[in-house]
């Protein structure tokens, strides 16, 4: 192991929505100091935010909103420092959610939709990322490795910037938008934290990002819509 | 494209890994754990762990198992075993569990599934079906209590209730192939896998790899459970995902270090 200068911390917000053991231990074992955060407070000194969860979008709002985060995660993501949305924790970026109408945070434009012509529903397992671009997330990860998927719908961006947001695709019958980056902000639709030995690496190399502050913007570069 | 997966099952019992034929004249296999992290790095896609115990007191001691699982193998982990209500379930996913399996709660209380899905998203909830062939009248029935109690329920039906109530993947178990060695039902695969979109993990029967291939082949199966062959060391799990890929059928790669 290298020394490392200060390990990253990276608040987990924590508003209700199941598993946090795996993301805790996954980002502890690749390096970060792991904050669980239930209320605003808990993330203001953190170097990064993380929002975990899986499930509909409606009750994760809702959640969110009585633990008052939902204008901090917004001020935060506007203020240009470091996002990851894992799954619902992407998401939630867009403006609404299909699965059951709920407005989400509207930082990304664009609609979550359900997958189509997908053969199962939901969509469970391992699948390929094909990558559109190139991202430091992905550095040292085989092209054609595999991620755990486990979800009915993902994000669609959508206007001029679509194609400049997205990172990459993955197919299920149709083909759906799994990763997207733009500017301090990234999201995966797959579970790194259940991903094996890429998933680490993945995660890994997000946590140097943050420790580089390769995930950094200025204010003015993340304009809400 | 999406992998079939292949899925080792820990039958857990007072914290440890335990066989036996369906649930009698069990044998201490060791540290849950433990098994489980030799399982991911030989290339288990996913982790089942069914609680035998399922009596009050073990409660404790299964979350206990599941987050020092949940730190150790970064695969997928899915807990079934005394899941009675939306608490008992926000227990083991808090824990470290990513999905949850109900069987014989579900069939006392079929709202149980809605109420699970409701809460933690369908992708959290898989209904696990004991599916016994009639004697007489075709068709299968729903068994209950690790095998011993019938339902009168017919399998495929109730498949396809569980789904329509919020199940969203279904562990179809042939309870009279279980511990047989004697190959997984396919024709009971194929009557569910024919009739719901969610996801089928394929259980009981498994003798080599090439029941795998025939369970996805010829039962439509997304996954393939088992426990014993790969406990005993009988067939590895690179060489049951060899099986398939040789077949045709998209499985992921066994990580280096174990193939």
């Amino acid at each position: 192991m290298t020394a490392r200068v200060r390990s990253p911390r990276i608040a987990v917000v924590d508003y209700g929505a199941g598993n946090l053991v795996s993301i805790d231990q996954a980002l502890t074992s690749v390096g970060a100091s792991v904050v669980i955060a239930r209320d605003p407070t808990e993330i203001d000194d953190a170097d990064a935010l993380l929002v975990p969860g899986v499930g509909a979008a409606g009750p994760a709002m809702e959640r969110l909103a009585r633990h008052g985060l939902v204008d901090p995660i917004r001020d935060w993501i506007g203020a240009g420092r470091p996002y990851l949305g894992i799954c619902l924790g992407l998401q939630l970026l867009f403006e609404g959610s299909d699965e059951d109408g709920a407005t989400t945070l509207g930082v990304i434009p664009g609609r979550t939709v359900v997958l189509a012509d997908a053969p199962t529903l939901p969509h469970i397992g391992w699948n390929q990322v094909e990558r559109l671009r190139p991202h430091h997330m992905f550095a040292g990860i085989e092209p054609d490795a595999d991620f755990y998927f486990v979800h009915s719908y993902a994000g669609a961006p959508a206007g001029p910037d679509a194609g400049a947001v997205t990172l990459a695709n993955t197919t299920h019958g149709g083909t759906f938008v799994s990763a997207i980056a733009r500017d301090n902000v990234i999201g995966v639709q797959f579970h790194p934290e259940r991903s094996g030995r890429d998933g680490l690496r993945l995660l890994a190399n997000v946590v140097d990002l943050v420790r580089t502050g390769g995930l950094t913007a200025t204010p003015a570069a993340t304009v809400a819509i | 494209m999406l992998r079939r997966r292949v899925i080792p099952c820990l039958d857990v019992a007072d914290g440890r890994v335990v066989k036996g034929t369906r649930f009698v004249d069990l044998v201490d296999e060791g540290d849950p754990p433990e098994l489980a992290e030799r399982y991911a790095a030989e290339g288990a896609d996913e982790l089942v762990f069914l609680d035998i115990t399922a009596a009050p007191e073990g409660r404790g001691t299964l979350l206990d198992i599941v987050e020092r699982t949940a730190r150790r193998a970064f695969i997928p982990l899915t807990v079934g075993g005394g899941v009675r209500g939306v608490r008992d379930m926000r227990d083991v996913l808090r824990a470290g569990a990513d999905k949850v399996s109900l069987n014989t709660a579900a069939v006392a209380d079929p709202t149980l599934i809605s109420a699970c899905a409701g809460r933690f998203g369908r992708q959290a909830v898989v209904v696990a079906i004991d599916a016994r062939r009639r004697a007489t009248g075709g068709g299968w029935e729903v068994v209950v209590r690790g095998g011993r109690e019938g339902t009168e329920l017919d399998a495929v039906g109730w498949a396809q209730r569980t789904v329509e109530l919020g199940a969203g993947e279904l562990l179809v178990t042939s309870i009279d192939r279980d511990g047989t060695r004697s190959g997984f039902d396919t024709d009971l695969l194929r009557a569910i896998t024919s009739r719901v979109e969610v996801p089928v993990i394929a259980s009981g029967g498994a003798a080599g790899p090439d029941d795998f291939v025939r369970a996805v082949v010829n039962g439509g199966a997304d996954a393939v459970l088992a426990a014993s062959i790969f406990h005993r060391r009988i067939h590895s799990i690179a060489a049951v995902k060899e099986a398939m890929f040789a077949a045709g059928l998209p499985v992921r790669r066994v990580p280096e270090a174990a193939a």
